[in-house]
């Protein structure tokens, strides 16, 4: 229950920091942290506007997605208090549930009948193919070193472990990053800022999402990556007392935000062509996890 | 002798310019072109002339520093053997012909409208049923991009056919911002009227094309420009060519998501252009340069600001692109990206940057010098790979050496000079060229006049007019991804090509 807050208040600052980030870095006062929002406020107040020949998958999507990211949110812990749902394998409920929005976004996409959209959805579905193995690698690594197999069990267990686990902790936040990234469609992956048509994966394909529609979109993304922020924070809380536990969630979704403007700022984006390659990299560290915890477990002899 | 030899920035009596038979013309073309890689079409043109079209043939030898002439004439239906089967370079040109006059070309492989004139010969063919290039597979796919630009820039419609996300054909329809600049030079009698034209040819290459039709104009009146207007403009050139590079290199930054470089190279154009304002009262350079006269004198002063503003600029300049080159990510998107073989560049007849970055050396400063760079021994800046890098590196150069030639310049100021030429008495019967090396590359301004001394034809020829076509042929087997930075590389410009 308390993660469900937590992430909501995450949730309202992140965007920001992020766009602040990259302001400063370029030497610009930038917009206020609140703007990102206010700009979702503004969306919720206007009608959307709907091509004639997309279809009723078009004008539904976005609720879906929005609603998909929500009860992905629903089943994050958050140190000792479990989400509001918990259950064996909620890992993997948490995973297909996120792919059954994404799978909505990408037939809406489709839907539009755009060839900018089109190209769109291709990416994006390509990439998340490639990015799925490496968060079930690191997830079950996890239930298999730990023994359980849901979120909160697992986060509960990894920490009373020995300092290796720590180690694996760190490449874990690695590889979580990463997805973050992807799944948000952020540098060095996308670039949500350009407004190429030609060059985006993401923000081309909500190209024909307006008003209320843009405003859900729009706030599930930015829900989706203080949900990664909170996995990660996962790693670290386990059974830390809350006065510590929760400046401690604050503190690394702010880091991550200032790592993610930090590295927009400094460096360009991937060839598309090496965007798969690069995401395949993280399927390896994902390996690497599993091997840790193999060697843990003492499995080889 | 069928042609006649003359210099850049040069006024000769219509009548001597050869005037021979078709076959005898296209054959004269194809023996001065063929194999020589020195000379180009500079520019190619027909205008009405009693019932019949008069064609004029203009041709650049970057060797002997001259330009060959030479003309026929045809009739409206005449069907004549196309000479872009052999030189590709003239089939840009022979669609223009084609589509004002009508006249055809045997064996043009791609005889499409060029930008759609409202006094072109065929009234039905119409910007919207233009023959694109199309494909019939299940495998690939087309994506259309345009008219209206993402950016609201300018308009123009590309036609991708692609395989997956790789390029395998780009089609670049043009013509949406045709404006008849060219009748509009005809229909303005007053020189201030033509002289604001000429500005507006395009946007970014102000003081280009106003340099090129004050020489025109100045060469037909018979005035020559004193020391100080020459000064000026080729100052003005110069400082044109660092604000637009230093833009540019923003731009391809901003393409390839690179914030750093994006955000310091558009701040270091901001002091450049406004020095233009402080200078001549605008930052795009318009009303700075007027024929016939100094309109505003550089002075001493206005030297020392722009000492100045060069000692800050160099450190910032020079740190980022050592930055930008040292960077794995934008090394990896611009290396190896949108390459142009140099036998390509060299049968599509590219000039200017398009053209030095595949190792043509096609620089009017040094091949046809004007003004100031007759003295200057320019050499230019070559590279060899013809990719993104390249071009980066060529503006990265460039905006070095236009740096060191003003410093140079800075050095002895002319005094300015007071006089006035209104420049009333056009010569009658005369023909003038002008070429200007602006910083896209070569612009050609041809003026023809009737016998009491009025215009009866200018014409305008943008370096974008043969550029166009490197872009298309850069962007393919490349990623569809990848065509914004090819494209913002070239920057083209359509308002240039569409007239």
């Amino acid at each position: 229950m308390l993660s469900l807050f937590l992430i909501v208040i995450a949730a309202f600052f992140f965007t920001g920091i992020v766009v602040r980030t990259k302001s400063l870095a370029s030497g610009r006062k930038g917009p206020g942290i609140m703007q990102p929002i206010k700009d979702v406020i503004r969306l919720f107040k206007k009608g959307a506007v709907y091509s004639k020949t997309s279809s009723i998958i078009f004008q539904i999507a976005p609720t879906i997605y929005f609603s998909s990211v929500v009860m992905a949110m629903l089943v994050v812990p958050f140190g000792q208090s479990k989400g509001l749902i918990s259950f064996n394998c909620d890992f993997i409920f948490f995973a297909y549930v996120l792919a059954l929005g994404k799978f909505f976004s990408i037939i809406s996409a489709l839907d539009t009948g755009s060839s900018f959209e089109g190209m769109g959805a291709s990416r994006e579905a390509l990439y998340s193919m490639f990015a799925e193995p490496a968060l079930f690698i690191l997830m079950g690594s996890f239930a298999l070193l730990t023994g359980y197999t849901s979120f909160q069990e697992i986060f509960a267990a990894l920490h009373i472990g020995s300092y290796l686990s720590y180690a694996l902790a760190t490449l874990a936040t690695f590889v979580l990053v990463m997805i973050a990234m992807i799944e948000n469609s952020r540098m060095p992956i996308d670039d949500p800022k350009t407004h190429l048509e030609l060059t985006m994966i993401h923000e081309v394909m909500i190209l024909d999402n307006s008003g209320f529609d843009l405003g859900l979109l729009l706030s599930a993304g930015y829900l989706k990556f203080a949900i990664y922020g909170a996995l990660i924070v996962n790693l670290f809380v386990g059974m830390v007392d809350y006065q510590y536990a929760i400046p401690l969630f604050f503190i690394i979704q702010f880091l991550m935000a200032v790592v993610v403007g930090l590295i927009e700022s400094f460096m360009a984006r991937f060839r598309m062509n090496h965007n798969a390659q690069f995401i395949v990299a993280l399927t390896s560290v994902s390996l690497l996890i599993f091997f840790g915890a193999i060697l843990i477990l003492g499995k080889f002899n | 002798m069928n042609y006649i030899q003359i210099e850049n920035n040069t006024t000769i009596g219509i009548a001597e310019i050869p005037e021979v038979s078709y076959p005898v013309f296209f054959d004269e073309i194809s023996k001065l072109m063929t194999g020589q890689t020195e000379r180009h079409c500079a520019n190619y043109f027909g205008y009405r002339l009693n019932g019949k079209i008069k064609l004029i043939c203009c041709l650049a030898d970057d060797l002997t520093h001259q330009i060959y002439v030479l003309s026929c004439v045809v009739n409206n239906d005449d069907n004549l053997r196309s000479l872009s089967k052999e030189l590709l370079c003239f089939e840009k040109f022979e669609r223009e012909i084609h589509e004002n006059f009508g006249i055809g070309f045997v064996g043009h492989p791609w005889l499409k409208p060029v930008r759609y004139p409202f006094n072109r010969a065929d009234k039905s063919k119409t910007i919207a049923n233009y023959p694109f290039y199309s494909i019939d597979s299940e495998e690939l796919h087309e994506v259309g991009v345009g008219p209206i630009h993402a950016g609201v820039i300018e308009p123009g419609h590309f036609r991708f056919i692609c395989n997956g996300e790789q390029i395998l054909h780009l089609e670049i329809q043009l013509g949406f911002q045709h404006r008849g600049v060219e009748q509009l030079f005809l229909d303005k009698k007053s020189l201030l009227q033509r002289t604001t034209l000429a500005e507006n040819i395009t946007g970014d290459t102000v003081v280009g094309h106003t340099t090129a039709f004050s020489m025109v104009w100045e060469s037909l009146c018979g005035f020559k420009p004193s020391k100080d207007i020459q000064f000026a403009r080729t100052l003005a050139l110069e400082m044109e060519r660092i604000a637009i590079h230093t833009g540019d290199l923003s731009a391809m930054c901003t393409d390839v998501a690179y914030q750093l470089g994006s955000s310091v190279l558009g701040r270091l154009r901001t002091p450049m252009i406004n020095f233009m304002q402080e200078w001549g009262g605008n930052r795009l350079s318009k009303g700075l340069i007027r024929p016939g006269r100094n309109q505003f004198p550089f002075t001493p002063a206005l030297a020392e600001r722009l000492a100045q503003i060069f000692t800050e600029y160099e450190p910032d300049f020079e740190e980022i692109v050592e930055q930008i080159r040292r960077l794995p990510s934008t090394l990896s998107r611009f290396e190896r990206t949108g390459i142009v073989s140099y036998d390509d560049i060299l049968s599509i007849g590219a000039v200017g940057m398009a053209a030095r970055m595949s190792g043509l050396t096609r620089d009017i400063r040094s091949t046809h010098p004007f003004y100031l760079y007759s003295e200057m021994k320019h050499e230019p800046a070559i590279k060899h790979h013809g990719d993104v890098y390249s071009r980066f590196q060529i503006r990265r150069n460039e905006i070095r050496q236009s740096i060191k030639y003003i410093k140079e310049m800075l050095d002895n100021v002319p005094d300015a000079t007071s006089e006035v030429n209104n420049l009333e008495n056009s010569s009658p019967n005369a023909f003038s060229i002008a070429l200007v090396e602006g910083w896209r590359g070569e612009i050609c301004h041809c003026a023809i006049t009737d016998e009491k001394g009025e215009l009866l034809i200018y014409k305008i020829k943008d370096p974008s007019f043969h550029n166009w076509l490197a872009l298309a042929l850069a962007v393919r087997n490349n990623e569809i991804s990848d065509f914004p930075i090819c494209n913002k590389s070239f920057n083209l410009s359509y308002a240039g090509h569409d007239l």
